[in-house]
């Protein structure tokens, strides 16, 4: 059966679809996507669909759940690289992915996560600092 | 015995074609300025010549048989030309019934013998006539719509301009009213621009929009959130207090989106994203 690489880098899960989505993929990525997250402790997970042109409102809900389990699951999902024709069926359907960040590349979505890693990293610190200082 | 009123036209062509011309050129509507009298001259030749060809004793009455496909459309022809050229209704409405004209004055001379034939050869050529006549009208009137849709086409097309004011922001002035088709476009120009320029920040000034209904909201509201799909911010820039009162009253919530008011305050917000800073020179301050 057909299913859509998930690769480890560092803190961070990368998924890039190549192919067209078909319904079954969809829900195999997302399971296996979860899987992945509690396996490796990802704090970070990237979805490339720019090579994706076609989608449905089964899709966007495939995209919004998944940024919503990793938000449970205390990871952060990016969507980089949609279509501008992707984006206008979303908006059409009614989808806005409320839960998932974007950015316009994988670049872009790198800094884009790295910046909210760090951001709740260095949190706690400032304040135990703080603490220290009292 | 019966006269053959298409044979004695064609006959007579010569006649008849001197006689319209005759007819058009006296007549004050001759518009020499679009177009000349030798052009005028074969464009109707060409006609006559068709209709002549085409018309028999038996299909005079029955204009809109496929026998006269010719003729319709060399009048089609004619009529969106002179649509485009500027000609005025009358002017083509003329030009089609001096025709009649001409031909009524070769029948009426040639049959003044024999009343009852000459009255049925003048009410046959008149319903023919007519028929075209009609024709001209449609056509005319098509072609004048094909050139509006031409130019509503290219104000749409002109009116959604995507500026890089910057590298990373887009700036999109919305002038006129906002439809869904223009929404549409609007959408499509910024979000192309967007992956085009790889820009983060895209600015909606709508300091040209008259009104916004709670219908032009839901189309900003859509257009943020598209960009926002895309991986880029979107700041809706010019709203005037006319149209902040009525998105409060319409009871529209613009909360999810940064507004500002000038397109200068929007472009500041950009800059402090972007972490950029713009600063005047200090001149010879250490001096």
């Amino acid at each position: 059966m057909d299913r859509i690489p998930i690769l480890r880098m560092g803190k961070f899960l990368l998924v890039t679809i190549q192919i067209d989505l078909y319904d079954r993929l969809a829900t195999n990525l997302e399971a296996d996507l979860i899987q992945m997250v509690n396996k490796t402790e990802a704090k970070g997970v990237l979805i490339d669909i720019s090579a994706l042109s076609i989608v449905d409102s089964f899709m966007g809900r495939i995209l919004g759940n998944i940024g919503s389990m990793s938000k449970i699951m205390d990871a952060e999902t990016v969507v980089v690289g949609m279509q501008p024709a992707v984006a206008i069926t979303l908006i059409e359907l009614g989808l806005e992915l409320k839960g998932v960040h974007t950015a316009l590349n994988v670049e872009k979505g790198m800094d884009l996560l790295k910046e909210k890693i760090t951001m709740y990293d260095e949190e706690p610190e400032e304040l135990e600092d703080e603490d220290s200082v009292e | 015995m019966k006269t053959d009123i298409a044979k004695l036209l064609q006959r007579k062509k010569k006649q008849i074609l001197e006689d319209w011309m005759n007819m058009q050129l006296a007549d004050a509507s001759l518009r020499e300025d679009l177009m000349s009298n030798e052009e005028l001259r074969e464009q109707s030749n060409e006609l006559l010549d068709t209709l002549l060809k085409t018309i028999t004793d038996k299909n005079i009455t029955e204009a809109t048989s496929e026998e006269f496909e010719p003729v319709n459309e060399i009048i089609s022809g004619i009529s969106i030309l002179r649509a485009r050229q500027g000609f005025s209704p009358k002017e083509t409405g003329t030009y089609i019934f001096s025709l009649k004209e001409a031909l009524l004055k070769t029948l009426q001379t040639d049959l003044k013998d024999d009343v009852n034939t000459m009255v049925e050869a003048i009410m046959k050529v008149n319903k023919l006539l007519d028929v075209l006549g009609i024709l001209t009208f449609e056509t005319f009137i098509k072609g004048r719509e094909e050139v509006i849709l031409r130019q509503t086409d290219e104000i749409t097309e002109i009116s959604t301009p995507v500026i890089r004011v910057w590298e990373g922001i887009l700036v999109l002035p919305i002038i006129g009213t906002l439809d869904s088709s223009r929404t549409q476009v609007v959408m499509e120009n910024l979000l192309l621009e967007i992956v085009e320029s790889g820009s983060t920040m895209a600015i909606l000034d709508i300091s040209g929009v008259p009104a916004v209904d709670s219908l032009v909201a839901q189309h900003l509201i859509k257009t943020v959130a598209a960009t926002r799909l895309m991986g880029a911010e979107c700041i809706i820039s010019g709203i005037r207090p006319e149209i902040a009162q009525t998105v409060v009253h319409l009871g529209i919530d613009l909360s999810n989106i940064i507004t500002k008011s000038s397109l200068a305050s929007a472009l500041k917000h950009a800059f402090g994203i972007l972490k950029l800073d713009v600063k005047r020179i200090q001149k010879d301050k250490a001096l």
